[in-house]
């Protein structure tokens, strides 16, 4: 008897929040190339003072993770994206 | 019988490269013409052969060089011999016009994206063109 007491029950199953997967955008939409000559593109992975954000907050694989950073000096030197900023976005 | 001997004669090796250079705002539309003739007229007469050429126009950039904060976008696709893209930097350091210039070589996937992206410019433009006569 004391053990039902206890014992709680809910009438609708508790929401455990699960964290979503991260997965790498270019693995799955199947992007081969990373183009410097697209800021905007680039901009998904810069933060706001424009530094490259790390792989283990984008998600993005190593291997990609390694032509983003390549493209994304590569737009800086053309002037395409700024080397340092405040409020990029 | 030699057959061997013929892998020992290929021809020139071609790769596929993209030069983008940014020139100076402070030139006329004529003389930047005439910037963009002198490189390719050098590439030509290097054997390289252009396949695909882009003008961005006057573009802001994202900081100064030089004290410009604009500068005329010109992007060169071109197949030549890997020799000639050091005589073609060094002509872009000695050119006062050009403020900055960057030459990447192509690996498959990029002349596939290259491709691509080309042939997105090239339906953008019809539509365009067949909305303006419209």
């Amino acid at each position: 008897m004391a053990q039902k007491e206890t014992e709680i029950r809910y009438l609708t199953p508790i929401n455990i929040e699960t964290k979503k997967k991260k997965y790498c955008r270019f693995k799955r939409a199947g992007i081969k190339y990373v183009d410097y000559k697209d800021p905007d593109f680039l901009l998904k992975f810069i933060n706001e003072q424009g530094k490259i954000l790390p792989k283990r907050i984008t998600g993005t694989s190593t291997k990609y993770q390694k032509k983003v950073a390549k493209a994304i000096k590569r737009a800086r030197h053309l002037a395409l994206l700024p080397f340092v900023t405040d409020q990029l976005k | 019988m030699f057959n061997f001997a013929i892998n020992f004669k290929k021809p020139c090796m071609t790769r596929r490269y993209e030069t983008v250079f940014i020139m100076t705002p402070v030139l006329s539309e004529e003389q930047t013409k005439e910037t963009v003739d002198k490189f390719k007229k050098f590439l030509e007469e290097r054997g390289a052969k252009i396949i695909y050429e882009e003008d961005w126009g006057l573009r802001k950039l994202a900081y100064p060089i030089k004290k410009k904060t604009t500068g005329f976008y010109y992007l060169i696709e071109f197949e030549g011999d890997p020799t000639l893209v050091a005589d073609l930097e060094l002509n872009y350091r000695r050119d006062e016009r050009i403020l900055r210039f960057l030459t990447v070589h192509l690996d498959k996937y990029g002349i596939e994206y290259a491709e691509k992206r080309r042939k997105l410019k090239a339906e953008q433009k019809t539509t365009t063109s067949n909305s303006k006569l419209n």
